[in-house]
């Protein structure tokens, strides 16, 4: 990342000066805002197109190809000679649907391609080459309107090929938008990067973010506009829907009579995912100003109602909260997993490493006092962490409130509660302004209005927790929006639905009966990524541009705006919710890119304020009178220049930053009505906690708690295979969801495996796996059958469920994995709650699993020394955290003079203080590294291929263990056992220290692997790359070599990151500065806990972390030199609290 | 040979069961012993064993094809446990091949004459065996279709193989192991399939055999330099049957694996190959004795012998496991400990026990003399020994890498069905080979036996 720093200070003032533009847009991104009618713009072949939209001009079809072999690759030229002018293909699909066009897509090799080696044959072989290429890149035909990106960093004028560019971009998740960099290889996104100017990232990314690539070239992503499941046309869609659409407007604009009751919202309806686009909002927003009977409802399956709802009870208001970890000494969270989910997770996980990080100038640490209903990684890194039931959540925050003198009546029903209470309020009290109490999303309301009550009672506000106005464009409870829908509809009050983005017949409330529902609106229209369930009961599905495709804007939780700029044209002509929009306000050619810059050019206008809604009648009556392709709005963008001057500069700054700038959300004095002043006295009387209302009491029974998957969210990632893969922070599980419970509840249930009076998890008999107990989950009358998983740290009678699995139309990858936990969650307890039935069925389940063993203090394991850890107090003992036992390296042991390393010696500093387990360093070495997903079978048989993992630890209790999270990816021993027994030489010494694995030497003995002390080799078993699937072709890195089967793969530090600075650096006759390199693990980790450098230059990062007493290496003792280290992990409990 | 017989004979009338049967002359043993080969009826059971051992045999191709194929993923190897059937079959293969070169030249320079019985069937097993072994390592890797790398092949890449690897002091060390033996085989065969030229009645046979026989015509020159060859043969040969297991030891030895890292693996394993070797000389002994009718040539007094020497070798196994644990001990060790402690009492524990049972426990009955003089009870414990052997490498290769250092890293493994197919098709492919043998080939040493008859003696003092 100091790389793409360093190039930016250099690409930066070249524009800056309103010099040339840094890049030709015309050269980089095909043009996603062709009229869809015409096919020329739907990007057969992205690649072609990319290249060089002229490729097609210097070979147009009909000249590049002999007609003599009568290849059908001319056929089919011939065809579309004969179809030119009227008579366009109703859509690509149709003429990729022929036979032959079928066959050249999927040959390998052009015909008579094989015939190469003879000159005549490999001459035609070059000419069909070219034809094919030019078939596939006709999009030359049409003018390319002039769409300007700007690339992140680098000169305009030059791409070079086997050099990426960075550009800007934000992915929106759920609505909120984290700032990326996405690197483009020819003008291919291959891999996503943070944006360390964007407040949601500040460099670093999430396991989503990361995995998008890969979403992007999901081959089973909708490829088609369907109408009732046949194939149809852009075009036939709008001319379906502008009936439906001019009716309702009519309706509108007629004074409504008595007999027509438009009270409940007229007949047409918007379903939205929460949004946050300034764009998004002016459209609809202008829409509904059109049809003033239309009704926008939101959704989101883990939205963050309890949030919004929490505020407007605390403040009357919606707000927006905006924590500021890195000032606060003291952390109470409330069920929040605020270090992993939610918007501003990667920022608050920096935050929060950074004021806890210790080093040798700062030895104070923050602390985290999580009480929490699951097992989550904030709280599995907590100082101090009380599981309790959901519902008794509310209760430990009043007993901690009302220990902090207000004189509240506690209510925990935890004998260890009042203890704790006492405790965290007199550290609470003690860190007055630099404490933060938050509350988790699934908690409700009350206990987000408690938790600002006790902000504003430390005076933290303003300080560090800070709300501005909400980020959402209409916050609402999408909660009640989805009910009040689903009653809609119940009525037959909703003839159009528009459902933008969402899967609301997957992940709607079971009570809300959306699937049946659903079928009572006339005309019902999808827009989505997939085509899903709810496009499945849908007449039209539109399929929907990737943020990669997309022009769109976004906001991030501080309510920073990012323009969403495209990295590529649609691969499958998908459309953005911009365009559908335009659509309904019949503007149906425009494309998302005028639609986003319009709005911002209005807003540029108007000095940076949102431009006022109005109506757009007079131009939808136009409009409607006149032909559609009249619509090109005048503002499009060929504007002149010299009017939009300043807009221009704003404009390019603005996609090259990726971020516009001041559009942070401005800090509102909210505060909740009266503020604490000491511990007994108050200068204005506490807001009476009895108007919130009285925690329900807490029912005995088991309770039910839902929550987002850590990996495939609320279901949207389901058919991304990396995230399928991606083991659970903490189970370690892949491809499935299961019921987690205690072990104290399992032996009550009597399910598990019964060890010394312990229930634990069954192991299977072949690698990973683990045979599960499956049982019925009854909840509310509903059921539904899952496998049971034992989790140490689970509070007692709770079952967290995840949802996002059993999908029935994710896709190849994501169908028929998991179980349904939306088909038991109601509108009335979204989140948790109690009454919840367990039968066992008596038959058993096989979950896949990375990881089957987890303890490391039984009797046999404590003297490995696997994982050092300590307190505060124990390091200023201990300085190097190292067990007593622990025997002296006998590092100089060795009878062969020491290797000197002159150059560089590059190494690697973990610090298990700072890992959260959070895996966006897994995923993001996957997509560095072309790793391949292999299949839950496969990670059964113990065969994942991550090059680098995630070991989580327990320690002490099975009720609430102290976890570790230890990154291990190959240690690059400088004595590498590997090495020595290959009777290949293909995993040698570099002359840097890097332990290099020749792919291309490996005849796969699988020595090296038994050799390894830390198993951090993965061999392919089987093939699992797919070499056949052409999207997927296109998401590799280039600069990666895609292994077969049957060879060895490993981490080598991104060998191809170090070798590209190297040879920048021997450009400029220097070294590679510290910081130029960051490998891919890390430069994605948010909380800085991964240091790569060279250990050679005594003041390199890594070289100083080294330093530090409480470095180790992992297995030292076998004399295996790793360059990979460790720093011990210290924890800053309270001594009050210590002997609990 | 002559010479030998001369040394040997107060023994032979010293010990009461003799070497070989009495009333054999020179025309009878020679009939006896052609006339298998050269039979023109083939008995039913030959049939029976011939055909499953060819489905067997079939079936390893079959297994073999879908191998190349598909990848080694098919049988149930994973990470952490990289190895497991395939090199737990050669090994046991390999120990297997042992008895054969142990009987034909260690024995021949200790001069035993009653090796004289068992020696060519010892060392045809000895052959297929190492076939069967050699085809593992080869089959085991992910790219079989490169595994040629493995040797110094000269190539314009100047790529070499890694000499450091003890995978590549396997490779020469079973290359020269398969090669001395199968010259050793050849060369002693020699002269009886000059017998047999001259012996058979059909045409075909008589060319075949006469081109294999090489010309011999049994002159003073042609025996001289016989007598020669097989002595320098024995001799390069014995310090192969020491190092060819020895190297096998080291490719765990040299690993850094709790429960390989051993420097007793050495000896440990050449004993144990050994005691596997005569344990399968017997299995195939027995049957084949009965069948043709050879007490006569494989008397009580082999079957006793072998007993014996199974007997030493065991303990000398049993030594090692005693060692092993004892080790571990005392290295206070944690990860040597946890290693044998999870070999005990952890999930394979069931197959440590009954490795414990079949190397240690049984053939402690080899002590009685009831059980030696029992052909059937022989038998048996020649069965467990050979499963006892095969469960010994399973116990060191996948129970020590099943849970080595870190936990996080620990797995479980299960053979699949392919790696059973794999495992019984090698089985076909031996009793095929074997078959063959016994039905064309001399399976005893005809003139060798011929020289330690009573008559050969007298001329010999005559002479």
């Amino acid at each position: 990342m100091g790389e793409l720093v360093q190039l930016r200070r250099i690409a930066k003032p070249s524009f800056e000066d309103g010099g040339q533009a840094p890049l030709d847009p015309q050269s980089s991104i095909p043009d996603p805002r062709t009229p869809n009618p015409d096919p020329q713009s739907s990007t057969l072949d992205p690649r072609s197109s990319i290249l060089n939209p002229q490729s097609s001009i210097l070979n147009p079809p009909s000249s590049i190809l002999d007609p003599q072999p009568a290849s059908r690759i001319a056929a089919i030229s011939a065809r579309l000679e004969a179809k030119r002018g009227k008579h366009y293909w109703r859509s690509l699909e149709e003429l990729a649907d022929s036979e032959e066009f079928q066959e050249v897509l999927h040959r390998e090799f052009p015909e008579n391609a094989t015939e190469w080696n003879d000159p005549a044959g490999r001459r035609k072989f070059l000419k069909l080459m070219g034809a094919s290429l030019a078939l596939a890149g006709f999009a030359a035909c049409t003018r390319q309107p002039a769409e300007q990106i700007l690339p992140y960093v680098r000169q305009p004028e030059e791409i070079v090929p086997g050099r990426p560019l960075f550009f800007a971009t934000a992915m929106p998740l759920a609505g909120y938008a984290i700032g990326l960099l996405a690197e483009s290889h020819e003008g291919r996104p291959t891999k996503i990067e943070g944006n360390k100017d964007h407040p949601a990232s500040l460099g670093a990314t999430d396991v989503y973010s990361q995995a998008s690539v890969l979403g992007l070239y999901d081959p089973d992503r909708s490829q088609s506009l369907t109408n009732l499941g046949e194939i149809s046309t852009w075009s036939a869609f709008l001319g379906a829907i502008r009936p439906q659409v001019e009716a309702q407007r009519a309706l509108a604009s007629q004074p409504s009579p008595a007999s027509q009751p438009l009270a409940g919202g007229g007949g047409l309806r918007i379903l939205t995912e929460t949004v946050t686009s300034p764009t998004l909002e002016y459209q609809i927003k202008t829409l509904l100003a059109t049809i003033p009977t239309a009704k926008w409802h939101q959704y989101d399956p883990a939205g963050r109602d309890n949030v919004r709802e929490g505020a407007k009870l605390a403040f009357g208001q919606y707000a927006n909260t905006v924590y500021h970890f890195d000032k606060a000494d003291v952390v109470l969270s409330l069920d929040s997993d605020f270090l992993a989910s939610g918007p501003g997770s990667v920022r608050y996980a920096r935050d929060f490493a950074n004021k806890r990080r210790l080093s040798e100038e700062k030895h104070e640490m923050n602390r985290l006092y999580v009480v929490e209903s699951c097992v989550t990684s904030t709280g599995s890194i907590a100082d101090h962490r009380l599981p309790v039931r959901a519902s008794e959540v509310e209760g430990v925050a009043r007993e901690i409130f009302g220990k902090l003198g207000t004189g509240q009546p506690g209510a925990s029903n935890k004998p260890e509660g009042e203890k704790w209470a006492e405790a965290i309020a007199n550290d609470l009290d003690k860190h007055r302004g630099s404490s933060i109490v938050v509350a988790g999303d699934s908690q409700p309301a009350n206990v987000h209005s408690i938790a600002h009550v006790m902000n504003g009672a430390l005076g933290n506000i303003g300080k560090t927790v800070i709300y501005t106005d909400p980020v959402e464009a209409n916050p609402v409870d999408g909660n009640s929006s989805l009910r009040e829908l689903a009653n809609d509809m119940e009525a037959g009050k909703v003839d159009l639905l528009l459902i933008v983005g969402g899967n609301p017949v997957y992940d709607a409330h079971a009570d809300l009966d959306f699937g049946e529902r659903i079928r009572k609106v006339k005309l019902r229209i999808h827009l989505s990524l997939y085509n899903d369930e709810t496009s499945e009961l849908c007449q039209w599905h539109v399929p929907e541009a990737h943020y990669l495709e997309s022009w769109s804007d976004a906001r991030a939780f501080d309510g920073t705006v990012s323009i969403i700029q495209p990295l590529i044209a649609p691969l499958y002509s998908g459309k953005t919710a911009h365009e559908v929009l335009a659509a309904f306000m019949n503007e149906p050619e425009r494309a998302s890119y005028d639609i986003v810059r319009d709005y911002w050019m209005k807003r540029y206008a108007a000095g940076g304020q949102p431009p006022p809604i109005k109506a757009q009648a007079a131009t939808a009556q136009k409009t409607a009178s006149g032909s559609g392709s009249s619509a090109q709005p005048a503002t499009s963008g060929q504007a002149p220049q010299s009017a939009t001057g300043g807009f221009e500069a704003f404009w390019r700054k603005s996609l090259h930053d990726g971020v516009v700038g001041k559009t942070a959300a401005p800090i509102k004095p909210f505060a909740p009505t009266g503020i604490l002043n000491s511990r007994s006295a108050f200068s204005t009387p506490l807001p009476d906690l009895t108007q919130f209302t009285q925690p329900p009491p807490s029912k005995p029974g088991l309770e039910i708690v839902f929550r987002a998957d850590p990996t495939v969210f609320d279901g949207r990632f389901a058919n991304n295979g990396w995230l399928q893969e991606l083991p659970k922070p903490l189970s370690k599980l892949t491809w499935d969801n299961a019921a987690i419970i205690s072990p104290a509840t399992a032996s009550r249930l009597g399910v598990g495996k019964d060890v010394n009076g312990l229930a634990t998890n069954k192991i299977g008999n072949i690698g990973g796996d683990i045979i599960a107990d499956e049982v019925e989950l009854e909840y509310q009358g509903r059921k539904v059958r899952a496998p049971v998983y034992i989790l140490p740290g689970q509070p007692d009678d709770s079952v967290t469920v995840h949802l996002g699995y059993g999908r029935t139309k994710a896709g190849r990858v994501g169908n028929d994995a998991g179980f349904n936990a939306y088909a038991i969650r109601t509108s009335d307890a979204p989140w948790f709650g109690s009454g919840l039935q367990i039968t066992k069925t008596g038959t058993t389940y096989t979950l896949a699993a990375t990881q089957i063993h987890h303890a490391i203090d039984t009797e046999d394991l404590k003297a490995r020394d696997i994982v050092r850890s300590g307190s505060l107090a124990e390091l200023k003992k201990n300085p190097t955290l190292a067990p007593e036992h622990t025997r002296e390296e006998h590092g100089a042991g060795s009878l062969f003079p020491k290797w000197e390393y002159k150059d560089y010696a590059w190494g690697m500093s973990i610090d298990m203080s700072s890992c959260i387990g959070c895996s966006a360093c897994v995923v993001a070495c996957q997509a560095e590294n072309n790793i391949p997903v292999v299949g839950k079978e496969q990670v059964a048989r113990s065969r994942e291929m991550h090059w680098l993992r995630i070991d989580s630890y327990y320690k002490g209790s099975e009720n609430n263990p102290e976890t570790y999270f230890q990154p291990v990816l190959c240690q690059q021993c400088e004595d590498a056992p590997c090495e020595l027994v290959c009777p290949v030489a293909a995993t040698v010494h570099s002359s840097e220290g890097l332990n290099d694995m020749v792919y291309n030497r490996c005849v796969g003995t699988r020595y090296c692997s038994n050799n390894c002390p830390y198993k951090v080799r993965r061999f392919n078993f089987l093939l699992y790359q797919d070499f056949y699937t052409a999207s997927l072709k296109m998401m590799r890195n280039p600069d990666v070599s895609v292994r077969s089967r049957g060879v060895m793969e490993k981490c080598t530090y991104c060998v191809q990151r170090i070798q590209k600075a190297k040879i920048e650096s021997q450009k400029e006759d220097r070294q590679v500065r510290d910081g130029e390199i960051a490998t891919a693990c890390e430069a994605a980790c948010p909380t800085q806990a991964i240091v790569f450098g060279n250990i050679n230059d005594p003041a390199s990062r890594v070289s100083k972390l080294k330093k530090e007493e409480r470095n180790y290496s992992l297995l030292g003792e076998l004399n295996t030199k790793p360059r990979t280290t460790y720093l011990g992990v210290v924890r800053n409990p309270n001594p009050e609290l210590e002997h609990a | 040979m002559q010479d030998d017989s001369k040394s040997i004979t107060p023994d032979r009338t010293i010990s009461p069961p003799s070497v070989l049967g009495e009333g054999l002359t020179f025309a009878s043993v020679t009939d006896k012993i052609s006339t298998i080969a050269l039979s023109k009826r083939t008995p039913l059971w030959w049939f029976v064993g011939a055909g499953v051992s060819f489905s067997l045999a079939m079936l390893l191709f079959y297994t073999i094809g879908y191998l190349v194929l598909t990848g080694i993923g098919i049988w149930g190897n994973n990470i952490p446990v990289g190895w497991a059937w395939d090199i737990i079959n050669f090994v046991w293969w390999i120990g297997i091949g042992h008895a054969g070169t142990l009987i034909s030249a260690i024995l021949l320079l200790l001069r035993q004459q009653w090796r004289t019985s068992i020696n060519r069937f010892a060392e045809a097993m000895t052959l297929f065996a190492v076939a069967s072994a050699g085809l593992f390592p080869l089959l085991h890797t992910g790219r079989p279709w490169l595994a040629y790398w493995m040797f110094p092949v000269p190539n314009t890449m100047g790529l070499w193989p890694q000499f450091r690897s003890p995978l590549i002091w396997d490779v020469f060390a079973i290359s020269t192991y398969a090669s001395i033996s199968a010259l050793f085989w050849f060369v002693g065969l020699i002269p009886d399939l000059a017998t047999l030229r001259d012996k058979s009645k059909n045409q075909a046979a008589k060319i075949v055999y006469g081109m294999l026989a090489m010309g011999w015509r049994g002159s003073a020159r042609h025996w001289h330099r016989y007598e020669t060859t097989t002595l320098l043969l024995a001799g390069i040969a014995t310090p192969l049957v020491i190092s060819v297991h020895t190297i096998v030891s080291f490719d765990f030895a040299v690993g850094v694996i709790p429960g390989w890292h051993a420097t007793i693996f050495p000896p440990y394993f050449v004993a144990g190959a050994i005691y596997a070797g005569f344990a399968m000389v017997l299995l195939l002994a027995i049957p084949l004795r009965k069948l043709y009718g050879l007490e006569d040539y494989i008397t009580m007094r082999h079957i006793r012998n072998m007993s014996k020497i199974m007997l030493a070798t065991g303990l000398i196994v049993a030594y090692g496991y005693m060692m092993e644990t004892f080790t571990a001990w005392y290295s206070s060790n944690t990860y040597e400990e946890f290693m044998i402690k999870n070999r005990f009492f952890g999930p394979y524990a069931a197959q440590y026990w009954t490795l414990i049972f079949c190397n240690v426990v049984a053939p402690q009955l080899l002590w009685l003399k009831r059980v030696r003089h029992s052909i059937a009870a022989v038998f048996v414990v020649s069965l467990i020994v050979s499963v006892g052997m095969w469960l010994e490498r399973f116990i060191i290769i996948v129970v020590s890498l099943q849970r080595d250092f870190l936990p996080s890293s620990w797995g479980m493994y299960q053979a699949t069905k392919w790696d059973w197919s794999m495992f019984l098709g090698t089985i076909g492919l031996f009793l095929s080979l074997m078959f063959l043998f016994v039905r064309f080939l001399p399976m005893i040493s005809i003139f060798e036996i011929r020289g330690i008859l009573p008559q050969a003696e007298v001329k010999e003092s005559e002479g």
